[in-house]
């Protein structure tokens, strides 16, 4: 079955799944001082080491935790508490508006609860952060800034952010940089060293790792208040028993997704180059969304014109593809994406966009399935089209009077039976 | 035959897919999402569009084996029911969401998209019959629904399943214990699904802000005051507030609102007594009537049914349908659907303009007439 949402989640690889199930053996809280938990701390510390080697860091400069939305949240609101108590004026936190919502919906609870200001910054017509808007949105006002967050590559469309660069900055003014690189590890050559960032979200299942195990990167000289407290595990920055297969999984997958990069990365990009060209042959005003190259090489991201992406899914899942409308959301409601809405896409364009994804598992026949049933499904889902989600006009019962009406949405697409 | 189960996460909806299932069609489930802050709307298991209930629509879809969707349909929701809603209380209306959502959505928006993309119908867990393509009341008398399908044109009735028209809800409730759906015994929902915590009046409150204006009785003589017109339905007695008893000490009820005055009228129960209906933009759910004719006509979603006979007054898009009842009734509001039945057999609806006394009948005391025909033109 042709499966395109690797950025949801990857296969595992079979080497982790036999070391973790090898791992799963042992008894062994790592805490623990006996002859047990000092093997099973060993085999923390050694997958530590290994973490932090494939992401060119230093072992005490990883936290493991329990994945992405976690990292995320610790880095936000650790380093805002920790910068806030430091000097009350830090209020100010400055993240991208394409940020996964485990950033955004973190700082608007820091606004909503703990005082922050959140200054989204803006992003071009392909999602890309520039460093003049970081530059300006510091202004001359850089000792209120309690953090940045921005992450390496934008989990919807692919874009690469100009990290390096606005690292830099960050530096220039003392100013905490934490990236969100869940999606950039494996496909993109990732150091934490040389990147400049403070703090490094990174995740297991979207490497070929385990679910619900995770790292955040964290610079030793930059404070993190805990979020979780107990046992005083990982630096006393996140307490709870270390979850040992899981994190001999992360590192393994890891340190394989790094090795394997060049070969894969180049794959996945001839993949997607095919994967792109057949679509805009079948579907000739299919809009290709993201930046066109300083991207994921594995993600392609459409807009299909006058099409609901809640119909595309449906009818590809129904001829066995699989992929997504944008991020997955628990609740399961496609919303617009504030990704393509950042970007300037208007909401019937970001509410008609697929995304298509591979990873390591990807191969040719994947990609010519989509390109063979395309044209059929866009076709079906424009009969569909918007009309069905947009209100029809005949709804005001005469007399009405100065009632509240409903908006006047002419029905442009026109309904059809 | 391809069909588009509409799963709103109870129990109706998930046996009904699962008789269709077992009917040998291809099911997809699909819950509608009405709100895109699903905190907004109902939580819980009363409503029908919370977050647990599309949970409970999933887990009912896994059980069947189909695939399962959810579908945005907020900004539809919003604006052809949840608007219309406020804007009918607005101008001294009562409406029936219900009966709207099934119009507009489901048998809409819903079938339109589901029809584009290929599936030959949209099934439905109401208590309904369709016999022949013909709307007919279900075997369980105290849940039929047939009421609040009444507004569905032929055409959206031959895209419709409803497998539940001969199972009384104990049945359907039965069925689903036995096939391990895990809402067989959830509770039933009553209320209005937008208005998360059942305060009606609260809810257009907010909507459409405090107008306080002066509640008079049949004279004109001013008995009290109120927050908005919109709190008052008419036949309604509670909630007045009112601190004149009557002279002989009967309860006073709404006969009128008028929205234009912003004044509420109140009276007695027996000026609330109506017998003359009119109706206009009638929907015929089968074959399109013209020529007068005699049945029963049902003016709530349970109860409140009367023989009648149907004329019509005036021609074309403008043609009025008046239900002369053979028995009055009380508490008739513009706004209310009027839906006419010959036995079980759904012929059509209306929505009720305005509803008086008729002049001839002996019983009306002079004077009534007025306040009831004020009662519900606007």
């Amino acid at each position: 079955m042709p499966y395109l949402d690797h950025a949801a989640t990857t296969p595992m690889l079979e080497e982790v799944i036999a070391a973790m199930a090898d791992a799963m053996t042992l008894v062994g809280n790592p805490s623990s001082l006996h002859t047990s938990g000092r093997k099973a701390r060993r085999i923390v510390e050694e997958s530590r080491e290994r973490f932090a080697a494939a992401l060119d860091a230093r072992p005490s400069e990883v936290i493991f935790t329990s994945g992405g939305t976690e990292s995320d949240n610790l880095a936000v609101k650790g380093i805002y508490f920790a910068r806030r108590a430091d000097n009350r004026a830090r209020r100010r936190v400055l993240v991208s508006a394409v940020e996964h919502h485990a950033v955004l919906d973190t700082v608007q609870w820091l606004a909503a609860y703990e005082g922050a200001e959140v200054v989204l910054l803006p992003v071009d017509q392909y999602g890309m952060v520039s460093p003049a808007s970081l530059l300006s949105a510091i202004g001359n006002d850089p000792g209120s800034v309690a953090l940045i967050s921005v992450m390496w590559a934008n989990n919807e469309v692919g874009t690469v952010q100009p990290v390096a660069a606005l690292a830099d900055i960050a530096r220039r003014y003392d100013i905490p940089l934490h990236t969100d690189a869940v999606q950039a590890v494996g496909s993109l050559g990732v150091s934490f060293a040389a990147s400049g960032v403070d703090a490094m979200t990174v995740t297991g299942h979207k490497l070929g790792g385990p679910y619900g195990v995770g790292a955040l990167l964290l610079k030793r000289d930059v404070s993190c208040v805990p979020l979780l407290h107990g046992g005083g595990q990982e630096r006393e920055v996140r307490s709870g028993t270390l979850d040992t297969p899981g994190l001999v999984g992360l590192s393994l997958a890891a340190e394989l997704a790094v090795q394997r990069r060049p070969e894969v990365a180049a794959r996945l990009a001839r993949l997607r180059a095919r994967l792109v060209e057949g679509i805009r042959r079948e579907v000739p005003d299919a809009i290709v969304n993201g930046h066109p190259t300083d991207r994921l090489p594995g993600n392609a991201h459409l807009s299909f014109p006058g099409c609901e992406g809640d119909s595309l899914l449906m009818l590809l899942d129904a001829r066995g593809i699989e992929c997504s409308t944008g991020s997955a959301c628990s609740a399961g409601v496609a919303q617009p994406s504030h990704v393509l809405l950042a970007m300037g896409a208007d909401e019937s364009r970001a509410r008609g966009s697929l995304r298509l994804s591979l990873g390591h598992s990807s191969n040719e026949s994947d990609v010519d399935a989509v390109v063979e049933v395309i044209s059929a499904v866009t076709h079906r889902a424009r009969r569909a089209g918007m009309a069905s989600t947009t209100p029809s006009v005949a709804t005001i019962p005469p007399g009405a009077g100065s009632a509240t009406r409903p908006p006047q949405v002419p029905a442009a697409a026109g309904r059809m039976r | 035959m391809k069909v588009l189960a509409a799963m709103s996460g109870g129990v109706d909806s998930a046996v009904a897919a699962a008789r269709a299932v077992d009917a040998g069609w291809g099911v997809t489930g699909v819950h509608l999402a009405l709100s895109r802050q699903p905190a907004t709307l109902r939580t819980g298991s009363r409503g029908c569009c919370s977050l647990e209930d599309s949970h409970d629509a999933r887990r009912a879809a896994d059980v069947l084996g189909i695939p399962f969707y959810i579908w945005d349909f907020a900004e539809r929701f919003q604006a052809d029911v949840i608007d219309d809603f406020v804007a009918e209380y607005e101008i001294g209306h009562t409406p029936n969401p219900c009966l709207r959502c099934n119009e507009k959505i489901k048998f809409e928006a819903l079938l339109d998209r589901a029809l584009a993309l290929g599936f030959d119908a949209v099934v439905t867990g109401h208590h309904a019959k369709l016999i022949d393509g013909q709307l007919h009341r279900s075997v369980d008398e105290g849940k039929d629904q047939s009421y609040v399908l009444a507004v569905l044109r032929p055409d959206q009735l031959a895209h419709a399943v409803f497998p539940l028209g001969d199972s009384t809800k104990q049945q359907v409730r039965a069925e689903a214990a036995r096939r391990g759906l895990s809402v067989a015994d959830k509770p039933d929902s009553h209320d209005i699904c937008f208005i998360s915590d059942g305060d009606t009046q609260g809810f257009l409150r907010k909507q459409l802000g405090e107008r306080p204006g002066q509640i008079v009785d049949g004279t004109g003589d001013v008995l009290g005051t109120h927050d908005g017109t919109f709190g008052f339905t008419v036949g309604q007695r509670k909630g007045l507030k009112l601190t004149t008893p009557t002279a002989s000490g009967e309860p006073r009820y709404v006969l009128a609102i008028q929205p234009k005055s912003n004044t509420v009228v109140v009276g007695s129960a027996r000026d609330l007594e109506v017998d003359l209906i009119r109706c206009e933009r009638a929907v015929w759910t089968n074959t399109e009537r013209s020529d007068d004719f005699s049945c029963l006509v049902q003016m709530r979603a349970h109860g409140m049914v009367s023989a009648a006979d149907i004329t019509f007054d005036g021609s074309g898009d403008s043609v009025a349908i008046v239900a002369t009842l053979r028995d009055v009734q009380r508490g008739i509001a513009a706004g209310q659907a009027l839906v006419m039945y010959d036995g079980d057999r759904v012929i059509g609806s209306a929505t009720i303009t305005s509803a008086r006394r008729r002049e001839n009948h002996s019983a009306a005391p002079q004077g009534a007439t007025v306040h009831a025909a004020a009662a519900v033109s606007s």
